[in-house]
């Protein structure tokens, strides 16, 4: 496997831990602060439940060891997840101390204390190989569902083969998640230890009708099951004349193009100002990237509200933080190119009318930029499989059984953002988990 | 009203005054003169000198602690000896000691081999050097007691009361003697240290102790070259034992003397606890090694704006006033009832009480509130592992968009979840108290008496008819 990425130094002083980890005393101090609830409400909002009183009573008395396994079993990208949650509205949110005024457990930090100990001593994570069965799994994609997935799989002794377009494995946790929250070497070192399970990976890989293509049945004669974690489609385009002409000379560039670029080290500054039109988790993360890169301004446009706007408020204080301005209710409608270069965004005032965007008369307004980096959605996923192979999608998302992962097609299953429509790192390895499960369990029913 | 209680202690032991009733034990604080005189500038009201006696070579290391839950020195223990320093050169800071500070009071602690004549002549030099008590060291639990000192003469009533009464017929000053508690019942030293003539006494000593194993070497600590031994423990940890041999030697008319209460008194709470059990004074000794001097600042302050509140003039006022209090489990009343109270305002829905109740006590606090408590007499609940199971098998989405976040946020009419808050079945609960007790948040739970409409009735009186 191609895993050879070395990060690029100025990306790794430009985006240093957001949050750097604790101390061993700082751990224990405050794995000792945990109250250890009964049937903990962190642990039922964790989509992995993580056994998370478990693990921080096993910090507390200086097990590390036991409490990486102990998060291992429920998640195996507790590592990546411990640096990406937004576990303000998950496993800290529900924290009972809360309600006590003071505040929660520190579970995140927690995570990956006991996450960076197990990975320093260099253990697998299968203790023991399992007992080989004759049953084989193709995953495509090899985003967070598809390493649950096939790591929960290789516990059971399946063979795996995860097959990955991109040159690079772990999907977003690679290319997509702010390398101040999880650079790309710590993404790719949990998929080594996955890889090391017995998972094959085979990256460069498209799976398609396309020229070049591995076609679905081509798969479906080598393999039992099929598990689908394609993620979602391309990012939203602006819909804006000259849209095209912009991309390719460079001055539009989208958030995940963004993002991608200078994880890989592709990007590694930004001059001048930038403007981020969007204003979800992604939009954030792309514009503190500019800010970090060094753009001199960077301005966030929305077209509605800020008490609208989807991102987590802890992200949008964030990007506050950093610099980041924010324009509200407002939409951009052309963009010209100067004699200098520099960009001109003509935009207009919107507002919500009985729930549709009307343009607010006389609201024209121009921001002259050197970049535009539209942040507005990832496009609901192509049709490429659903209907030639009866895996049914409704809304963009691929049907399954939430129980058991099962699509359709009894012999396709699926999780991650292709199923949920875009979620979190965590609910992806949920869906994965559970997805192996239902493999395994449909693979019984078969007898193979 | 307001008026400042008075805290000096007056004729303790027969004449022993100090300007409060906060004493340093005989240990490390009080090495030096040098020492116990920054100690008196800090507040502390008297000091039992390091004890002075029968020379001695210490070792490295000499103490080890219990760390509990990331807070240091819950217990300590040390294995160091009486003091190392010529008997000399004691007995002259005791007398430039007095002679600064004569309102404090000073304490020679005593331990020599078991002669009438060494006693005869520590007894008259410590005197003579000026200071205004003794104190007989019985209890030391590790080195001396080897030589057949400490409490090799402490844990054998007949050695004590001949002891005490060879220092008793050179003493001129109120004599102490500090029992151990090394020994099956503590009240057998007190009464012959009473009958060998003593005028007080004072308990506990530390007791013997290994603090602990240190896990990658597999040595006890404290470590000297590969090997532990034995010591003493005290700190905070021991008050509880300590708490219960001083009432069990002050509710004993032959061993009760007046009482300088030791073991693990950190604060004015703990004194206040061991001067309602009889104690005239009290000695200090981690706290002060674990924080320094200052601590006896808040000692004096808090025991007199405690004292303030709760009317009380002098120490007399409110000494030995819980002694009473404790009784034989027998004289216990059987038809007292309390139960369990949650109250739900507090309650933060840690359901550690749920979960103690089950396991740890008597299966009456449930989860229920949603799904309504069983009918019946004998009510059925499912055991604690098939709720853990039913939530660890629930699906959970991260809230993504503000409709699901805010639906996460949504309860019932208290500020935790209705259907993680506990419900007490009171006709099964048998006011153990263990809930309270496990309970995080202050007064969540209280437990509530109920009227059994019975009159009092104990268990020797039950048994008597």
């Amino acid at each position: 496997m191609a895993t050879t990425f070395t990060e690029h130094p100025t990306i790794r002083e430009r985006f240093a831990d957001l949050h750097p980890p604790l101390t061993g005393q700082a751990a224990t101090i405050e794995a000792n602060r945990c109250l250890n609830c009964f049937d903990a409400p962190c642990m039922g909002a964790c989509p992995t439940h993580i056994d998370v009183p478990g693990f921080i009573k096993r910090i507390a008395s200086g097990n590390l060891r036991g409490s990486a396994r102990k998060i291992l079993e429920a998640n195996v990208l507790a590592g990546s997840c411990s640096r990406v949650c937004p576990v303000e509205v998950l496993c800290e949110g529900a924290c009972v101390m809360h309600r006590y005024d003071r505040p929660p457990i520190q579970i995140a930090q927690l995570q990956r204390h006991a996450m960076d100990f197990f990975h320093r001593s260099g253990e697998p994570l299968l203790l023991e190989p399992a007992v080989e069965r004759n049953l084989k799994v193709a995953c495509i994609g090899s985003g967070p569902a598809s390493l649950a997935c096939a790591a929960e799989l290789r516990r059971h002794g399946a063979r795996v083969t995860v097959f990955e377009r991109r040159p690079l494995p772990g999907g977003l946790n690679t290319y997509g998640v702010a390398d101040y929250k999880l650079p790309t070497a710590d993404s790719l070192r949990e998929v080594e230890l996955i890889r090391q399970t017995g998972a094959e990976f085979r990256l460069g890989v498209s799976i398609g009708e396309g020229p070049g293509d591995t076609s679905l049945d081509a798969l479906e004669a080598e393999y039992d099951f099929i598990f689908l974690a394609l993620g979602l489609g391309a990012m939203q385009r602006l819909n804006i004349p000259r849209e095209e002409e912009l991309q390719a000379s460079g001055h539009i560039l989208n958030a995940l193009q963004l993002i991608s670029a200078y994880k890989t080290g592709r990007v590694t500054e930004m001059h001048g100002s930038a403007v981020v039109v969007g204003a979800g988790n992604t939009a954030i993360d792309a514009a503190v990237a500019a800010r970090r890169l060094g753009a001199t301004s960077v301005t966030i446009l929305y077209r509605r509200g800020p008490n609208d706007l989807s991102a987590f408020d802890f992200e949008v204080e964030h990007a506050h933080k950093e610099g980041v301005h924010f324009l509200w209710q407002r939409i951009p409608v052309g963009i010209r190119t100067c004699a200098d270069g520099r960009l001109q965004m003509e935009t207009r005032s919107v507002r919500f009318e009985a729930g549709r965007l009307e343009v607010v008369p006389d609201s024209h307004l121009e921001l002259s930029c050197d970049r535009v980096i539209p942040a507005i959605g990832q496009s609901p996923l192509e049709q490429i499989l659903t209907e030639s192979h009866f895996v049914v999608a409704t809304d963009g998302r691929i049907l399954i059984n939430h129980q058991t992962g099962q699509t359709t097609n009894p012999r396709y299953f699926a999780g991650g953002d292709c199923a949920n429509g875009g979620r979190e790192v965590v609910d992806a390895v949920a869906d994965g988990k559970r997805a192996a499960i239902g493999i395994l369990a449909a693979a019984e029913a078969v007898n193979v | 009203m307001f008026s400042q209680p008075d805290i000096t202690v007056r004729n303790f032991a027969g004449k022993i005054n100090s300007p409060n009733p906060f004493w340093l034990a005989s240990a490390p604080p009080t090495n030096t003169g040098e020492q116990i005189m920054r100690a008196f500038d800090a507040g502390w009201g008297g000091a039992v000198w390091k004890t002075i006696g029968a020379p001695v070579t210490n070792v490295s290391s000499r103490y080890s602690s219990i760390d509990w839950q990331g807070q240091r020195m819950m217990g300590f223990n040390n294995i160091e000896l009486i003091s190392d320093r010529p008997i000399e050169v004691n007995l002259a800071e005791i007398t430039e000691v007095k002679r600064r500070y004569p309102a404090h009071a000073v304490i020679a602690s005593l331990m020599v081999e078991s002669t009438r004549e060494a006693w005869h002549d520590i007894v008259s030099r410590a005197e003579d050097a000026g200071a205004d008590g003794l104190e007989l060291n019985f209890g030391c639990p590790h080195g001396m007691s080897e030589r057949g000192m400490g409490s090799a003469v402490g844990q054998v009533p007949e050695y004590a009361q001949m002891i005490t009464k060879w220092v008793k017929e050179r003493a001129q000053t109120p004599v102490l003697v500090k029992l151990t508690p090394n020994i099956s019942d503590i009240r057998a030293v007190a009464r012959a240290a009473k009958r060998g003539g003593a005028d007080g006494l004072s308990a506990i000593n530390t007791i013997n102790s290994i603090t602990g194993i240190d896990l990658d070497t597999l040595i006890p600590r404290p470590n000297v070259d590969g090997k532990s031994s034995h010591g003493g423990y005290c700190g905070p940890a021991v008050k509880p034992i300590a708490l219960n041999m001083v009432q069990q030697v002050m509710a004993d008319p032959e061993g009760a003397l007046p009482m300088s209460g030791i073991g693990g008194i950190s604060d004015w709470r703990d004194a206040a606890e061991f001067i309602l059990l009889g104690c005239g004074t009290v000695q200090v000794c981690t706290a002060a090694m674990h924080y320094g001097y200052r601590i006896v600042e808040d000692m004096a302050d808090g025991l007199s704006n405690w004292m303030r509140e709760k009317g009380f003039q002098t120490i007399e006022d409110f000494r030995g006033l819980s002694l009473n209090r404790v009784t034989d489990w027998k004289h216990l009343n059987l038809n007292y009832k309390i139960v369990a109270h949650i109250d739900e305002n507090k309650c933060i829905g840690c359901d550690l009480c749920h979960i103690a109740c089950w396991d740890g006590a008597h299966q009456c606090i449930h989860l229920d509130r949603v799904s309504g408590p069983v009918d019946g007499h004998v009510e059925n609940h499912p055991i604690p592992t098939l709720r853990e199971a039913a939530s660890h098998a629930a699906l959970t989405q991260t809230p993504v968009t503000r409709r699901e976040r805010q639906r996460v946020a949504d309860h019932g009419p208290y500020p935790t979840p209705l259907s993680r808050i506990p419900r007490v079945d009171e006709t099964e609960c048998v006011g153990c108290n263990l809930c309270s007790c496990v309970c995080p948040v202050e007064n969540c739970i209280t437990m509530v008496e109920v009227p059994t409409g019975q009159a009092p009735e104990t268990w020797a009186e039950r048994t008597a008819s």
